[in-house]
């Protein structure tokens, strides 16, 4: 069965809400995401829950383009979703986002 | 070295699994064996004395080299396997099922256990202990609303096993030897919020007094203390610490010191041999080569993969950051660098009950950080303090001490 969602674009923050390399908590939809800005200015968002344990990444540390789980340290590079290694395995779900009017929009599916 | 090299591991926990994987990620093509004396694969530890109590469904052990892990890396397991000896001189151990087999590098990773009670009228197997996930199987399916639990040590696997078995419905009390909680490895301040926790919701806590004896009659057992108190129980379990896994390391004739002796670069007295994890004592390069002997899960996973470079010639010392974490109820405690090192605390109120403590060595150097409090509110400035540390940075007094100052803007100094 192949079905096709039209990407819906959704606000999230004012642009000027997240410090630069720093990342902000969302919640939409009783799903959490987190939205990030890197050290030069570009702005990402992935699942606000860690892979490893159900841990908010808002609550970590942001460097450079990687976010660090609080609770035992996983990172990932949250332009692509990638884990970096023990003790995280699995990648995090990366969106889509667009910077309109000094609004973040996420696209979800 | 060699595509036809044979390094072990021996010891299937949160360091041995680490090293292994480590050995596959640096390169080495030979092949890698981890023996364990578990019947099951790697597992993560610390949600034992946490989740795996308190969560509604049986717990899993939650394992940390999968089947398509190992295939991936090549990393071959023997479980329910004991090494019986190391025979340094022909590069050959002996297995428990009478099979030998020949190493060109060793990694111990062999761990710890729990120290046993003594006490007049205890049979062995009346305490209970909380190391291995058939253990907090085993703990798990005793507790229930109501029963009188006995904790023995307040130290972090007491207090976790408090909170949780208070999360179900047990009736707690703590005995400590010593004057207060977590003596050993956190600062009173900190855990004097710690205690106050414990007692709001309920546990009853005695410090300062040791076991006398332990009476059996029908009906359960009465602990006597020996200020002579006496608690009713049901069950007792002891958190009382734990001791290195050295055995094997002494009867190879390695040297030890608090666990198995290595150098900066976790090498044992033999340079064939090394050894991670709870097991070892090392000399910390951040804290003037003082040898310490850590029981953490970082701690594990770090010398891991450390131990799996050295196993490969590299030459770096060890400097990790000391750092762990706990969690009672909904508060979290972290701790990184050495706080008895301090001279000097600088206290940040991170709001919502939350508190970092700065410590500060003679000269002004950071020297640990540690704080209590929700995680989500601690967590990331712990981190940068433990950055702070690494760097061996001499923080402004007044800015750590303020929260408007973001911690990251002093990594640049």
């Amino acid at each position: 069965m192949t079905t096709t969602t039209a990407t819906q674009w959704i606000e999230a923050c004012d642009a000027d809400d997240v410090d630069a390399e720093d990342v902000i908590r969302f919640d939409h939809g009783g799903q959490t995401y987190a939205i990030y800005r890197s050290p030069d200015d570009e702005y990402f968002a992935t699942d606000g829950l860690c892979t490893h344990e159900q841990i908010h990444l808002a609550d970590g540390l942001v460097m450079d383009h990687i976010i660090e789980c609080p609770k035992h340290n996983g990172r990932f590079d949250y332009r692509t979703g990638q884990a970096k290694g023990a003790p995280v395995c699995v990648n995090l779900k990366t969106y889509p986002v667009r910077i309109d009017g000094g609004k973040i929009l996420i696209g979800l599916a | 070295m060699a595509t036809r090299d044979s390094f072990i591991v021996i010891g299937a926990g949160e360091a041995g699994a680490r090293a292994a994987t480590a050995l596959r990620e640096e390169g080495f093509t030979g092949a890698v064996t981890i023996i364990g004396d578990e019947p099951h694969a790697p597992y993560e530890r610390p949600p034992l004395s946490k989740t795996a109590l308190t969560d509604d469904a049986e717990p899993q052990a939650a394992t940390i080299l999968s089947p398509e892990r190992r295939a991936e890396h090549g990393i071959t397991l023997r479980t329910d396997t004991r090494v019986l000896s190391i025979d340094r001189g022909a590069h050959r151990i002996a297995l428990s099922g009478g099979e030998e087999l020949a190493y060109d590098r060793l990694l111990l990773a062999t761990g710890a256990r729990a120290r046993q009670v003594s006490v007049d009228g205890l049979a062995r197997d009346a305490v209970l202990t909380l190391r291995t996930f058939d253990e907090a199987r085993a703990l798990r399916s005793r507790l229930r609303p109501g029963l009188r639990l006995a904790i023995l040590g307040g130290g972090f696997i007491g207090l976790e096993l408090a909170a949780a078995a208070r999360a179900r419905g047990a009736e707690v009390t703590v005995i400590e030897l010593a004057p207060r909680l977590l003596a050993r490895a956190v600062p009173a301040d900190l855990a004097a919020i710690v205690a106050a926790r414990h007692a709001a919701e309920g546990v009853t806590l005695r410090t300062g007094t040791g076991i006398d004896r332990i009476e059996t009659a029908e009906g359960g057992r009465t602990l006597v203390l020996s200020n002579g108190e006496r608690i009713a129980c049901d069950a007792i379990v002891a958190g009382i610490g734990a001791l290195p896994e050295t055995d094997l390391a002494a009867r190879a004739g390695l040297a030890l010191d608090n666990g198995v002796a290595v150098d900066a670069h976790l090498a044992t007295t033999d340079p064939d041999i090394f050894a991670a994890g709870d097991c070892c004592s090392f000399p910390h390069a951040l804290y003037d080569g003082r040898r310490l002997r850590l029981e953490a899960w970082r701690n594990a996973q770090d010398q891991g993969s450390a131990a799996a470079r050295g196993m490969l010639g590299a030459r770096e010392p060890y400097a990790a950051v000391p750092w762990f974490w706990s969690d009672q109820y909904d508060i979290t405690l972290q701790i990184a660098g050495l706080p008895d090192e301090g001279a000097e605390t600088i206290t940040r109120d991170l709001g919502d009950g939350a508190r970092l403590d700065f410590h500060l060595a003679e000269d002004g150097r950071l020297v640990a950080a540690s704080a209590v409090g929700p995680n989500g509110r601690i967590a990331r400035d712990v981190r940068l303090g433990e950055m702070l540390i690494a760097k061996r940075a001499h923080p402004d007094r007044a800015a750590l001490a303020d929260p408007a100052v973001k911690l990251k803007g002093l990594l640049a100094g």
